[in-house]
């Protein structure tokens, strides 16, 4: 039997009688996720005319957020699995941080393609007649896949915790909690084989994951690269999406972490080391996903095709998207490279601020592959509806956008209610066995 | 002919795909159509059909059937298509001078709203030197059509008519199709559409009408009248004869006043297809702007001031977009 030891009782206040102040935030996101739903529900009832998307962008921000949100799920996916099978025991204590962050984004990200949506009342018909050779289908197996074992992935990790809460028996919850975390811990106790049982679980997830994460991402880049058009007809877009979600989920865990330590009161946990081999790893992908911007725009634009050359010019005309291509660039790569790489800039704060700029960003760049192409079609545009020809979100897309966002804070505001935003005993693990084994071994001579 | 023996043989037609060929009456509305299926015995008499390439044979007149195809077919059916048809358009440049006839036409036979316009008269430039000219552009129905590959549903698909069709009781509004296809020819009903006297039950993906939110429209080539040996609404209305519409496989197109052979005008006129490193192939094709009747300036004259500067770009640069 385990007892419960010292960490777990650090996060008791945490979980116990949520304050006043608790309630407050909590009613304010309720508030904008509710704002959203109405904008969706007003969407529903007068179409698509009050969406800013119109005959040449007829995707928008609710497609930009899809593919931001995504990534930041796979992401969270990648890092915690790939720490999980490396051993790597410098990172437990952000693992939670980074599952929620893949559960989380998962749940936000996937109802936005379905706001694009004509007819939310056919949905069903993607079962119902759905055709392999569409690469939405495509889409929807995946994301479905992924979110199951994702989800069973956040359970597992969750299920020796919930075994430590049980068996604090002066733990001041409702009834029904104490009944849940018992049931949820499915008699977990700590005896040898379980301990190993929900290792090789745990294992095994983190192998599927990975492999799931980067196909279910590529997938998605093929949304946009399958298609004939200029900026999108790329080779190279299934792996740069699958960089630059890494990329995004990585600050992002950096930005969460910060706000746990600053709030929380978590030092002990998200100490400087941990942030600074973090932040060598943000800047190791600020380079990769540099290189990867760079190698897409010098190909594309060297000897310029018609299409590509009208698709630069807007890019980089600040009367058009310049503004936000020198936002990405500047927030995504340039800052990120000069605060990281010289030692005087580099301090915690410091580097939580960067990985906000480079989620913004890297949101920034997201718009960039979505609407300029779209205005960019191969035969000009030469619509007599003037006001139609361009592009910008009206006021039910941005209620939606910040209503996912709610929703995702929302998410980690109740799940760290739930149970402790570091796991405990994966933390304990460590301390108990310094380097857990490898099972993966040569033999020779 | 028993209405079930001609159903069974309509059947049989599909299936052998046109051993023999077809006799098409322009205009008659019918179709006389051999099932080339040589194992039946034959009764010994005879009627004579014409092939697709021109030649006339006789073949017993027990495997010749008569199919009424006036009726748009509902269901499954509609996504087969009229049978031993390939429906083509030919458009000659050197006739449009941007009259917009071709597009009240389609508004009006389509019921569309005044600023939804499946059919487009576009300025083209070519380079820097070469004159503007008018390029109407219809859906071009393409036989790789890009559209139909990503329509997650199945909303949208191809016929062995040529024609490519979208179902709106079948349409869930996700826009692929409008990205996939590069010649923007999709149109997405953002709001609800003009008021219908055609009721939603005799809605069918021939007519297009009545159209529903939330879903796509499209140029349909009009093969509800194709049905009938009409032209479409946009050649019917063309005040230059500019449109041409017809059949490949009985070689003959017409645009109401003239027909002509299809192959031998693409060939002697030079025939190209917009875009055709695309792959897509497709079923319009478009004879140059050369011996014009009109500059493109006449095109210019009868729109409103404030609509003439949407062509500013293209008259005055080699740039083709805005």
């Amino acid at each position: 039997m385990e007892t419960s030891s010292i960490s777990i009782k650090e996060f008791i206040p945490k979980l116990e009688k949520p304050s006043g102040k608790w309630y407050l935030w909590i009613g304010c996101l309720i508030v904008v996720v509710l704002f959203g739903l109405f904008a969706l529900m007003r969407q529903f009832q007068e179409g698509q005319i009050i969406t800013g998307m119109r005959d040449n962008a007829v995707w928008g921000i609710y497609t930009a957020n899809f593919v931001f949100f995504m990534g930041l799920s796979y992401a969270g996916a990648l890092i915690s699995c790939t720490f999980q099978l490396l051993r790597i025991s410098w990172g437990k204590p952000f693992l939670r941080i980074a599952e929620l962050i893949t559960v989380s984004s998962l749940v936000v990200g996937a109802p936005f393609i379905l706001f694009c949506l004509g007819r939310l009342d056919r949905i069903q018909y993607l079962f119902v007649h759905g055709r392999i050779q569409s690469p939405i289908t495509w889409d929807v197996i995946a994301i479905s896949t992924d979110l199951v074992f994702c989800i069973a992935f956040l359970y597992f990790t969750h299920i020796r915790d919930f075994a430590k809460l049980r068996d604090i028996p002066d733990l001041k919850v409702a009834k029904w909690r104490k009944k849940l975390y018992r049931v949820l811990s499915l008699g977990y106790h700590g005896a040898p084989l379980q301990k190993k049982y929900l290792h090789q679980a745990h294992d095994i997830m983190a192998a599927i994951i990975i492999p799931t994460a980067i196909i279910a991402y590529s997938l998605l880049s093929w949304l946009f690269g399958m298609s004939l058009r200029p900026g999108w007809h790329s080779t190279i877009f299934g792996p740069y999406f699958v960089v630059t979600a890494t990329y995004s989920g990585l600050a992002l865990l950096i930005v969460i972490m910060w706000i746990y330590r600053k709030t929380g009161k978590l030092e002990a946990y998200f100490t400087n080391k941990q942030f600074s081999y973090l932040a060598f790893g943000l800047v190791l992908m600020t380079l990769i996903y540099g290189y990867f911007s760079f190698s897409e725009y010098i190909t594309e634009w060297y000897n310029l095709t018609r299409a590509n050359s009208i698709l630069f010019a807007k890019l980089f005309d600040f009367s058009r998207f310049g503004g936000l291509e020198f936002i990405h660039i500047v927030f995504a790569i340039v800052v990120p490279l000069i605060v990281i790489s010289i030692p005087w800039f580099r301090t915690v704060n410091s580097v939580a601020f960067v990985s906000l700029l480079i989620v913004v960003g890297l949101w920034v760049k997201r718009y960039l592959i979505v609407v300029p192409t779209l205005e960019t079609p191969f035969i000009p545009i030469q619509d007599t509806r003037v006001e139609w020809v361009h592009y910008s979100p009206s006021w039910v897309e941005l209620a939606l956008t910040f209503s996912g966002i709610a929703l995702m804070i929302l998410i980690f505001v109740i799940a760290a209610k739930w149970a402790p935003i570091v796991p405990v005993a994966e933390v304990e693990d460590v301390e108990e066995t310094a380097k857990p084994k490898l099972r993966f071994k040569l033999t020779g001579n | 002919m028993g209405k079930e023996k001609k159903n069974t043989n309509r059947r049989k037609f599909l299936q052998n795909s046109l051993k023999l060929g077809t006799v098409l009456a322009a205009g008659a509305g019918s179709v006389i159509a051999a099932n080339g299926n040589g194992d039946e015995k034959g009764s010994g008499e005879t009627v004579k059909v014409l092939t697709t390439d021109g030649k006339v044979i006789e073949v017993e007149k027990k495997k010749a059937c008569k199919i009424d195809p006036c009726e748009p077919p509902k269901g499954s059916e509609v996504r087969h298509g009229i049978p031993g048809r390939k429906f083509v358009m030919v458009i000659d440049l050197a006739r449009c001078k941007n009259a917009r006839q071709c597009i009240a036409g389609c508004q009006k036979g389509h019921n569309l709203a005044s600023d939804v316009e499946w059919l487009k008269v576009y300025l083209m430039k070519d380079n820097e030197n070469g004159e503007p000219y008018w390029f109407p552009r219809q859906c071009f129905h393409c036989d790789n059509p890009p559209c139909v590959k990503v329509c997650p549903v199945g909303a949208t698909f191809k016929r062995q008519d040529n024609l490519v069709l979208v179902d709106v009781d079948r349409c869930i509004g996700c826009k692929f199709c409008v990205v996939a296809c590069p010649y923007s020819v999709r149109v997405f009903n953002w709001k609800k559409p003009p008021e219908s006297s055609v009721p939603r039950e005799d809605y069918s993906p021939e007519t297009s009408v009545p159209a529903q939110m939330g879903t796509i429209g499209k140029c349909d080539f009009c093969a509800d009248r194709a049905r009938e040996g009409k032209l479409p609404y946009c050649a019917s209305s063309c005040p230059m004869g500019a449109i041409y519409y017809g059949d490949r496989n009985e070689d003959a197109v017409s645009n109401g006043t003239e027909t002509l052979r299809f192959k031998q005008l693409i060939k002697e006129r030079a025939g190209y297809r917009f875009k055709e490193e695309l792959g897509t192939k497709p079923n319009v094709y478009y004879l140059p702007p050369v011996d014009r009747m009109f500059d493109y300036e006449s095109g210019l004259k009868d729109l409103p001031e404030e609509k003439r500067h949407i062509y500013d770009d293209i008259i005055s640069g080699d740039t083709q977009n805005e």
